[in-house]
């Protein structure tokens, strides 16, 4: 090892870390590894991977930039940071679309071999940055990353053209020594994922390792970074994204219920990993069945639950609109059926890779009809396991279709989770019908299956096989208990109305909203949905500034949790935040009659939080 | 533990919803045969599923004493694939007409075809809307005048067998609403089909488009204008069996005298060709139901069912990695311990 300079270990709280790069470079890979090593070793840690529609726009284009923020800290985090520490720029396009997010002072990583005519021509730099004082307020390393890269692979035989495309690993070796991460997970995972031999894994190997070398010997770095583990609560710790925990819930709920696992689902981002983490599980029973279109996969799931099945279907906002008649169908057959809907910026195609909260009103009432449904909303990346299994037990419970509504920053961000105890949790009850359930005139039993259960108004679920069961059910207005249909308008509205009351009754179950905060707080945050950790450390910095302010944050949007009025009540001023033009605001205001104030984004990214703790102040100070 | 399969009537597979199609409709006929059918095929009620969409025909499940579903316009093939697939345990039916199956469920009946899920698909095709009283439907004539099309319409009709030849079908058949018998044993086929079975019910609708096939089907031209398809058989039609089909020398069937030609130049019907491409050439043997027209099986080869192909990969997973264990499930990925 030659010998360089003596480093100074500083320790830091927190770091924000943002790489950015052509699609083709590997910055989602290079981020989630960054991230793995910082979880080994203890750290909280958020993450928002940021990437364009396109698989490849032209290379070296702003239209193909892809970047990955990483926010680790020595204690409890919950947003992926407002502004990056330091950016990892690979060619001029990623310096570009990523220098307004720096703040002044922060650190630049740069990637200098790509700073050539050509590439700063693409990225539409007149002059050099690097050369201009333009980035006089940044420290600014440049760093010959392709080349070095192609040095160390040429030892090993590998052509240029091939070792280029291992320069991402040398970023990542450069960036894991510069923020002390241990190397061996990377090297050891390299090794798996490309196999003990061949040339990517040794480019690989040689560019991680290269980076890494290059921070300790090069005399460029001053000085290299710790943050400490962060003190959690004692356990077992895995990393998970929202999509992984959206498939990991739906695969566990129906093990607590004693069912098989269908999921009908078409190809859309940013869903589409949840059915790919299913289907890559099929030791655990599941059935996945990737349909001809949207309107097949739903109604293939509820083909699955008429016969018993755990009936599910993934989507996102355009499949949630082709969905629509089938899950009005299911409202009307009362048949348990997950909806999942990842959401994404609207209308039509929107933004298919960005984020958004815009679907609350569509899950609500996006059905013609008098539709009533359950509703609801993960928060953070984990949380959507629980939400998953809670959307299964209303489901099997009620009869219900239910609408889980996650979005594009909870699908692939990642978080630490403590790993849950399964033996604590819950047992689901299918309580399949397995007898008559009502005797005719004559004495001969029969069963009609439209006859409720006095506590839950649900109705009875009996999958076809069980004899003296069999029965007909459809879309047409069914009469009360019998389920033949019936035009008769008395009949309707009582069947308009038990189906009302189904769902509404769902409040007596399901939790009491909790706030934290004081009673006497000035404000309360009302939130839903993915905008928990913006939210979390807003209010958290408007209390560091010596106001009372309290929060709370919905997981059940339909119905709401029986004190929400209650609550919204008990506080002078009220803030919703949430990254749509107002839909919960929207529905609290029309059911409490409060004055909540909306604050609204809809930019395909998350709130930072001090865009919370600015609204806040506003609310707090503004009319002073 | 199996129990003997109870012997039924007709009586027992009919529910006791009174039938509301309008009096003289193809569809009762239809629903005769298809009730007075189950007592043979040794099948139970309690394992016979009938699914459907939207239209007349659609309500053909609440007069089965069965278990039923009437869905929503054109998905019950989609329907049906999630509950054939996760419970190969039943008879899954689905009953469906020409609008239903072919305009706005045309993308999922083609899918269900190419796929061979499980499942009997009977379309009763009256070449018309009848439901919404009378628009032309996508196996309508050109011309047609309905309300819809005041000034004829100008689409082009589907041809229902050749569009599920098309999509690779592994059983397709054609029967008419006149004759019970053949009703019957073209069911029969296609219910013992392993595979997605499509069979098109010539129906008639005497509101909207009567008579749209009494060119074929009335009992004094049926022998003359019905071709029917046996198959090992040489294919003949004609109360005398007087006229037959043959393939030309140039690949195109065509109709001509046997006496012209002899019995050795007749084509003879090979229902299980791997190449569907003579079945497709019968399907388009008559322009419609005015020339002579074949019915019977045009097709019925073997292919894996897919629901059984989906079992299939679940139980090799489990064989390979044991049966899922949720616990790992979650240990899957890196993880950490915090003491």
């Amino acid at each position: 090892m030659a010998t360089g300079t003596k480093h100074v270990t500083e320790q830091l709280e927190r770091v924000v870390i943002r790489f950015a790069g052509d699609s083709g470079d590997g910055m989602q890979l290079t981020g989630d590894r960054f991230t793995t090593s910082s979880a080994l070793l203890g750290n909280d840690l958020a993450t928002f991977p940021d990437f364009p529609a396109e698989i490849r726009a032209p290379a070296g284009t702003l239209a193909g930039v892809s970047a990955f923020q990483v926010h680790i800290s020595d204690h409890e985090i919950t947003t992926p940071g407002d502004a990056p520490n330091v950016l990892v720029a690979m060619n001029p396009a990623a310096l570009r679309s990523n220098i307004e997010l720096l703040p002044k002072g922060a650190t630049l990583v740069v990637n200098v071999d790509e700073f050539d005519e050509r590439n700063l021509a693409k990225a539409g730099y007149e002059a050099n940055p690097l050369t201009d004082e333009s980035l006089a307020a940044y420290t600014v390393y440049e760093v010959p990353m392709t080349s070095i890269t192609q040095e160390v692979c040429k030892e090993a035989g590998i052509k240029p053209r091939d070792a280029e495309r291992s320069k991402n690993f040398f970023a990542l070796g450069l960036v894991s020594w510069l923020y002390t991460r241990p190397i061996d997970p990377t090297l050891k995972w390299i090794t798996e994922r490309f196999g003990n031999e061949g040339p990517v894994a040794e480019a690989n190997t040689r560019a991680f390792r290269a980076g890494y070398h290059f921070g300790e010997t090069a005399e460029l770095f001053t000085s290299n970074f710790e943050v400490r583990p962060a003190p959690f609560e004692p356990g077992e710790y895995a990393q998970v994204t929202g999509n992984q925990a959206v498939a990991w819930g739906l695969l566990t709920a129906a093990r607590l219920a004693g069912l098989s696992l269908f999921l009908g689902s078409y190809p859309i981002t940013p869903a589409s990993d949840i059915l790919h983490e299913l289907s890559r599980r099929k030791e655990f029973g599941v059935r996945t069945f990737q349909a001809e279109d949207e309107i097949a996969g739903v109604g293939s799931a509820l083909g699955a639950a008429f016969g018993g099945s755990l009936g599910v279907t993934t989507t996102s906002g355009p499949g949630l609109d082709l969905k629509s008649e089938m899950i009005g169908l299911a409202i009307s057959l009362e048949l348990p059926l997950i909806i999942v809907d990842v959401q994404r910026g609207g209308p039509s195609t929107g933004l298919p890779t960005k984020t958004e909260q815009a679907d609350l009103l569509h899950a609500m009432y996006g059905r013609h009809g008098e539709a009533p449904l359950p509703i609801i909303a993960a928060k953070t990346p984990s949380h959507c396991f629980e939400a998953a299994i809670e959307a299964v037990r209303l489901a099997v419970t009620y009869r219900t279709p239910v609408i889980l509504l996650s979005d594009g920053y909870l699908a692939n961000g990642a978080e630490p989770w403590r790993l849950p105890d399964l033996s604590a949790m819950l047992p689901i009850e299918p309580g399949f019908a397995s007898e008559p359930n009502h005797v005719a005139d004559d004495g001969t039993p029969s069963f009609q299956p439209y006859v409720r259960d006095p506590e839950t108004l649900a109705r009875p679920w009996a999958p076809p096989g069980v004899p003296g069961l069999e029965h007909r059910i459809g879309g047409l207005e069914k009469a009360d208990e019998t389920g033949n249909v019936s035009y008769e308008g008395h009949n309707h509205e009582t069947m308009v109305r038990w189906r009302a009351a189904k769902i509404a009754g769902i409040a007596k179950v399901i939790p009491a909203l909790e706030v934290d905060g004081e009673d006497d707080a000035e404000l309360l945050v009302l939130g839903w949905g993915s905008t928990f950790g913006a939210i979390n450390a807003g209010v958290a910095r408007a209390r560091d500034r010596g106001h009372k302010v309290a929060q709370a944050h919905l997981d059940y949007l339909n119905p709401f949790p029986l004190n929400l009025g209650e609550v919204l009540r008990r506080y002078p001023k009220v803030l919703v935040p949430e990254m749509n033009l107002g839909q919960l605001s929207k529905m609290v205001r029309a059911e409490f009659l409060v004055d909540a104030k909306s604050l609204n984004k809809t930019q395909g990214v998350p709130f930072l939080a001090g865009q919370i703790e600015d609204a806040i102040m506003e609310l707090l100070e503004g009319e002073a | 533990m199996t129990t003997a399969i109870p012997v039924t009537t007709r009586k027992d597979w009919t529910s006791d919803q009174e039938v509301r199609w309008c009096p003289g409709c193809g569809d009762y006929s239809i629903l005769a045969a298809v009730q007075m059918l189950m007592p043979d095929l040794g099948v139970r009620r309690e394992s016979t599923v009938f699914l459907s969409g939207i239209g007349c025909a659609a309500r053909f499940p609440y007069y089965m004493n069965t278990y039923g579903m009437h869905s929503i316009h054109g998905r019950a093939p989609a329907i049906a694939t999630g509950l054939a697939t996760t419970r190969p345990d039943l008879d899954v039916w689905v009953i469906t007409g020409d609008g239903d199956a072919l305009s706005i469920g045309g993308n999922h009946l083609i899918h269900v075809l190419r796929r061979n899920v499980k499942m009997t698909i009977l379309m009763f095709n009256n070449q018309i809307y009848g439901l919404t009283k009378g628009q032309y439907s996508p196996t309508s004539e050109v011309s047609k005048v309905t309300k819809s099309t005041p000034f004829g319409s100008v689409d082009r009709p589907f041809n229902p067998i050749s569009l599920a030849l098309g999509a690779e079908a592994t059983f397709v058949a054609r029967t008419h609403d006149m004759d019970r018998a053949h009703m019957q044993e073209t069911f029969r086929r296609a219910h013992d089909h392993n595979g997605a079975a499509f069979v098109e019910v010539y129906q008639n609708c005497n509101v909207f488009n009567d008579g749209a096939f009494a060119d074929v089907t009335g009992r004094d031209v049926r022998s003359s204008m019905l071709i029917p398809l046996v198959h090992g058989e040489p294919i003949r039609f004609g109360a005398e069996g007087e006229r037959g089909v043959v393939q030309r020398s140039d690949g195109q069937l065509e109709i001509v005298n046997v006496a012209d030609v002899g019995e050795d130049a007749l084509l003879v019907h090979h229902e299980a060709h791997a190449d569907p491409g003579l079945a497709f050439a019968l399907s388009r043997l008559a322009s419609g139901p005015h020339e002579p027209t074949p019915i019977g099986v045009f097709r019925a080869v073997e292919r894996p069912e897919y629901g059984e192909e989906m079992s299939r990969q679940i139980v090799r997973a489990q064989e390979q990695r044991g049966v899922g264990d949720i616990e790992a499930l979650l240990r899957s990925g890196s993880t950490w311990t915090v003491d």
